[in-house]
């Protein structure tokens, strides 16, 4: 699973709708690989205004990377810096989690990610 | 011919050996393909961007996702959702772009708000009508499923869902649900009255939704035959307004679903939600 797609995730369970907590997941014991993809600039300034920053920071200091700058680059400034472009592709895109877990903040339910695919199945219940 | 929706739930239906026999199959591969870039054709998505793709199974349709040259506005990125593990262990094997998670879309869609540009689901929502145990109810699990994704996509995004109903009802209770949840919603026939003839549920976020107006959702559908444009939401909206009285438990509720669909953080409803609290010292 890629990191972007874990700044996007939120916790399933129907209690933590309602609770800012459950955002963003924190990663537990994650074994990390690297995918090499083609970089795709137009993505990358596409998604950016929808990155949540903050969120992001969060992950990236649980994941154990260098901290990142406290605010968002513009899309004019992604644009003009080619270093931070493809320090974001590698980050957002080409980092992904292929075992481990993901726990929510609120109900502490874990989330297992085997082979990069996380199981958001939960029992009918905490619907 | 059986449907295996009325025979199977879809996890126990799609096991090792029918993903293999699904996956393999040059014509489904076939078919699978082209419904997906009629999808896309509908989605007409100016740059590359981020998708999700509802019962991606083993992935054909989301690699399609993954082929669009630049020149089309491509290659764009996807999330796909699928409830059978043999598909996405088939997905896996083929080594798909897209990152996947084990899910059911009857329980809902786990994104927050405003996640994606678009989404696409090819042959899969007409699994929902089929309840899977006596404990939740089919409309139930369409309600999660449309109220979910419209909180997961963009204001001003689109779905496109290719689905097979079983007959009329199934196609009423899918639009239905998709209109209560909030979306302009249209039906495009493809080939109608053949055996080749498929259905596309195309639905917009925003605009149409904010005003009433079915403006956008008859944009995208414009000059094309067979479309059923649905404006069900409209009469649905006028209604509830002039029955709810202000402060109401009812309006109350009301409010609480607009927020939570704008992605709002919301208190969960209780038998206490808009009564009168007794002043205590
Ligand atoms: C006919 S396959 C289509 C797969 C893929 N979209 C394609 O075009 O090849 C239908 C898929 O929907 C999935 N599905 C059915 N019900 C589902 C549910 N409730 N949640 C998630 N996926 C579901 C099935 O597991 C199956 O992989």
């Amino acid at each position: 699973m890629k990191v972007l797609t874990l700044n996007f995730l939120t916790c399933a369970v129907k209690a933590c709708k309602s609770s800012t907590s459950s955002f963003p997941l924190h990663p537990k014991e994650c074994e990390l690989v690297s995918d090499s993809i083609v970089p795709n600039p137009a993505l990358l300034t596409n998604i950016l205004p929808r990155v949540d920053w903050s969120a992001l920071i969060t992950i990236s200091t649980e994941l154990g990377f260098p901290t990142l700058p406290p605010t968002a680059p513009t899309i004019e400034e992604l644009q003009s810096d080619e270093k931070m472009m493809a320090e974001l592709h590698t980050l957002l895109l080409e980092t992904q989690i292929s075992e481990g877990s993901l726990v929510c903040g609120n109900c502490g339910h874990e989330y297992k990610i085997k082979e990069g695919i996380a199981n958001f199945l939960l029992p009918n219940h905490l619907v | 011919m059986s449907r295996p929706e009325d025979t199977l739930p879809p996890d126990l239906h799609y096991n090792d050996t029918e993903a293999r026999k699904y996956t393999t199959s040059s014509r489904i591969q076939n078919i699978q393909a082209s419904m997906t870039h009629r999808a896309l054709e509908l989605l007409s998505l100016p740059s590359p961007s981020l998708i999700l793709d509802i019962g991606c199974g083993s992935g054909l349709s989301g690699e399609i996702l993954s082929s669009i040259p630049p020149s089309d506005g491509g290659p764009h990125i996807w999330v796909g959702m699928d409830i059978s593990a043999s598909m996405l262990d088939i997905a896996l094997q083929r080594d798909v772009e897209g990152d996947l998670m084990l899910a059911d879309i009857g329980q809902g869609v786990p994104f927050r708000a405003g996640s994606f540009d678009a989404a696409v689901s090819i042959s899969a929502i007409q699994w929902l009508c089929n309840a899977e145990s006596t404990e939740v109810s089919s409309s139930g699990r369409l309600t999660r499923f449309f109220n979910g994704l419209y909180v997961s996509l963009k204001r001003g995004g689109r779905a496109v869902c290719q689905f097979y109903p079983k007959n009329d009802q199934q196609r009423t209770m899918i639009s239905g649900a998709a209109i209560k949840a909030g979306f302009g919603a249209g039906i495009l026939e493809d080939d109608p009255g053949t055996k080749n003839a498929k259905l596309y549920l195309v639905l917009t976020v925003g605009g149409a939704a904010v005003d009433g107006a079915t403006g956008d959702i008859t944009g995208v559908v414009k000059g094309m035959d067979d479309v059923d444009v649905l404006d069900a939401r409209r009469k649905h909206r006028e209604k509830g307004r002039r029955e709810v009285k202000k402060g109401s438990k009812a309006w109350i509720l009301g409010k609480k679903e607009q927020m939570e669909r704008k992605g709002k953080v919301v208190k969960n409803s209780s038998k206490y939600t808009g009564r009168k609290r007794k002043i205590t010292f």
